[in-house]
């Protein structure tokens, strides 16, 4: 080798190299970068704060903050002691005056029921500061909730600055004045109910989407480009009007003066209209006819690059239509029946406007009570909660779905 | 057209009168009859388009005759679906089934037969085995190079000893090399299992190493059907001359035909005598046909009178080790060539006036092309 060929020899292989593609990664690093900034502005900031939502226990330490410092010494046992009545006495006058005892309030109220009033009249009737050694007697004059212990441990338990309150009640659990983990009073334990019932869609639509789709799909793919060129753009049609016509439209059909009850008992089949929406029928019909082509699609990718040949030789070697499918056509087709499903299960299970529109009160979904509770009630914080457990739940299975992915991947014997 | 030479032993499969077209307007297969022999290596040979990978797929039941009907034995199985036709079938790109295992692919045959999970177990390592990849038993399809997915392929085919084993291009995805040593290695499993075996190709060389029989489609139509040595020593028509192995054309008009000689004025002058194959009667246009390596080069007159005579200019001398090509140009055919034994050119060179010389048997008179 001459001179020439080894320029450079003196600097290590390795460091030559990295300096080499340094520049390479630069220009990637560019490329991507708008995309990273506007994730990092629209996904990840909004996500992280939505999951800050639903530990962050401000109300109370910003409304009380003399009351929250003096309760750090009580026990938990029995009353607080005179200080921290004063301390109470202190921040209710405080608090009136700037308007935030109504926030505290409402914060406090989650936890025992009353407990708005309690502190709202207190401020009302709490003229000045009681004298030194009297702010408990005042107090509990004032209002008899005073003397018991729930309202002074409802009060610690609120002083922040993190609670896990929501993410608790998310799931019908609660702290009892104790701080054990209990389950919530029954008026108040719905979410592990329609937390079920939205899966139990969920899965429904996605088993409908797939037996619907998979069919579909393989006539996608097995047809000759031009004709399925054409059945791709009907399958793609409903990408091209908006969510709420398409619902709209199926209350239009659906409804008890409609096109399918109509028909049915002008042919006679039923002498009074079926109740085909507002119910679950409604919700799964509509659900599975927005989200269908989220199945057909990854499915039909995946079945295009199947060769026929495949089947060809199975059944060359003697399997039957029906064996050559189960044993060879399916166990490739799992990556498109994985990816749809997951794709429709997660999309399903945060659906809002289309059960609020064709289901009945029964129907309703976990993103109507989070809708709920951020445009009716603003607690934030019991809404973020429901958001948290919901992106958990789509994290696990999104998890569950690559373990299964990575494990069942296969490397295609055609070369073509 | 029989090659006559092997004895006729049972015919395994026959094709009766059988057509195929796609859109009822072309046929494909045009009229096929064809006579396949029990352990015989039968090559289908033509170019792409020519209706032979149509007729392996009717044969393995893929496509259905339009007309006519196929027989294995004398049962006839134009209603009988592929699964039941016991016919291994090697894929051009193998198509083993990528989900499974080198050795859940070949069990698949047995399996789906329902052969007991012990013997199929023995059966599927003497296949793996037969192809010497038993220590890749658990690897996946495409975790091996082709040549092995080649191999793989064929004992899966081979595994649940079908009747009849088809082909279709199996080492057209291979290197040169690796396609050598395949075809001897289908050649030896051919002789050792004493197989019948259907192979498509195109290629010509492959069809001459491995055959028995080879059929030469063209146009639907097969054009002969011999052994290897008569198609290229006694092609019946031009299209075989041309298709197998390099031929020279001269084209010209048949004066007369005597005893089975015809003598031929030639288009660009003078006559020559050859072997009547392929043409009607005096009056009709003809093409000549000769290998290169039957012309010999004269620089001056022998004065043998049974020789064809022909003046042409030496153009061109190309060493190919083996043996060297002389390019001539004659009045005739401006790129006519010969086929020179290694170390036989001395005292030749391009530019030269000679002539080419060739015995009357060795030029087949064929239809004009």
């Amino acid at each position: 080798m001459t001179a020439a060929f080894v320029a450079g020899a003196d600097v290590p292989l390795k460091r030559r190299l990295k300096r080499a593609e340094r520049a390479r990664q630069f220009r990637a690093l560019g490329l991507v970068l708008p995309l990273l900034a506007f994730l990092l502005f629209t996904f990840v900031v909004p996500l992280a704060g939505m999951i800050w939502k639903s530990v962050d226990d401000w109300e109370v330490p910003q409304a009380m903050p003399q009351t929250v410092a003096a309760l750090e010494r009580w026990n938990g046992q029995g009353l607080p002691d005179e200080a921290a009545f004063a301390a109470l006495a202190a921040d209710i006058r405080t608090a009136h005056d700037a308007g935030t005892l109504a926030v505290a309030a409402k914060r406090l109220n989650y936890i025992v029921n009353g407990y708005r009033t309690t502190l709202l009249s207190t401020g009302r009737k709490l003229k000045e500061q009681p004298a030194p050694g009297t702010a408990r007697e005042t107090l509990i004059g004032i209002n008899p909730a005073w003397g018991e212990r729930e309202s002074w441990a409802a009060i610690k338990s609120a002083s922040g600055p993190v609670t896990s309150y929501y993410l608790l009640a998310a799931v019908d659990l609660t702290h009892n004045a104790d701080g054990a983990i209990v389950h919530a009073p029954a008026d108040q334990s719905i979410y592990r109910e329609v937390f079920m019932r939205t899966f139990e869609i969920g899965f429904g639509v996605t088993a409908l989407c797939l037996i619907l789709g998979f069919p579909v799909a393989y006539l996608l793919a097995n047809l000759p480009t031009g004709r399925s060129n054409l059945l791709m753009i009907f399958v793609l049609l409903p990408f091209w009007t908006s969510l709420l016509v398409r619902t709209c439209a199926w209350i239009v059909i659906l409804q008890s003066e409609g096109i399918v009850n109509g028909s049915l008992q002008w042919l006679g089949v039923i002498d009074e209209p079926m109740r085909l929406i507002y119910n679950r029928f409604g919700v799964y019909m509509a659900m599975t006819h927005v989200l269908l082509p989220f199945m057909i699609l990854p499915l039909y990718s995946v079945m295009r690059g199947i060769s026929p040949a495949y089947m060809r030789a199975a059944a060359s070697l003697g399997a039957p239509p029906a064996t050559a499918f189960l044993r060879i056509y399916l166990p490739q087709t799992i990556p498109g029946i994985g990816a749809g499903c997951l794709l429709v299960f997660i999309l399903a299970i945060g659906y809002y406007i289309t059960p609020a529109l064709v289901g009945g009160a029964a129907d309703q979904m976990i993103s109507s009570f989070i809708a709920f509770y951020t445009t009716e009630t603003v607690n934030w914080g019991l809404a973020s909660a429901l958001g948290a457990v919901l992106l958990l739940s789509t994290l696990v299975l999104a998890l569950v779905y690559g373990k299964l992915a990575l494990g069942r991947q296969t490397t295609g014997g055609l070369k073509n | 057209m029989d090659g006559g030479m092997i004895a006729t032993t049972d015919t395994l499969v026959r094709f009766s009168g059988v057509q195929k077209t796609y859109d009822g307007e072309h046929l494909v297969v045009k009229s096929l009859d064809l006579d396949i022999r029990k352990g015989e290596f039968l090559t289908l040979l033509g170019p792409s388009g020519s209706g032979k990978t149509t007729t392996l797929m009717m044969l393995a039941g893929f496509e259905v005759p339009t007309h006519g009907d196929i027989f294995i034995g004398d049962r006839p199985i134009k209603n009988t679906p592929p699964h039941k036709r016991d016919i291994g079938m090697v894929f051009q790109n193998y198509a083993l089934f990528p989900h499974l295992t080198i050795e859940e692919n070949v069990a698949f045959p047995l399996s789906v037969r329902g052969v007991p999970k012990a013997e199929v177990k023995e059966r599927v390592r003497a296949a793996l085995d037969m192809i010497k990849l038993g220590n890749l038993a658990g690897r996946h399809p495409g975790q091996l190079s082709g040549g092995q997915q080649q191999r793989v392929a064929l004992a899966r085919a081979l595994v649940f000893n079908p009747a009849l084993v088809l082909m279709d291009e199996p080492l057209g995805a291979l290197d040169k090399r690796l396609r050598e040593h395949m075809q001897l290695e289908i050649k030896r499993l051919h002789e050792t299992m004493g197989l019948t075996v259907v192979y498509v190709t195109h290629d010509q060389g492959e069809a001459l190493t491995m055959s028995d029989r080879i059929a030469v489609f063209n146009d639907g139509i097969v054009q002969q059907i011999d052994r290897p040595d008569a198609l290229y020593e006694r092609p019946v028509n031009s299209f075989v001359a041309n298709f197998i192995g390099e031929n020279n054309v001269l084209s010209g008009v048949v004066e007369n035909i005597e005893q089975g000689w015809a003598r031929v004025a030639l288009d660009a002058g003078g006559s020559v005598v050859a072997q009547a194959v392929n043409i009607g009667g005096a009056g009709n246009r003809t093409s000549l046909s000769l290998r290169p390596e039957r012309v010999a080069i004269e620089t001056g007159d022998s004065g043998d009178s049974d020789m064809n005579r022909l003046p042409a200019t030496l153009t061109d001398l190309i060493y190919l080790g083996d043996h060297t090509l002389a390019v001539l140009n004659t009045p005739a055919n401006p790129e006519f060539m010969v086929k020179l034994p290694a170390g036989s050119y001395a005292g030749l060179s391009p530019g030269q006036d000679v002539y080419i010389a060739f015995r009357p048997e060795d030029c087949r008179a064929l239809d004009p092309v």
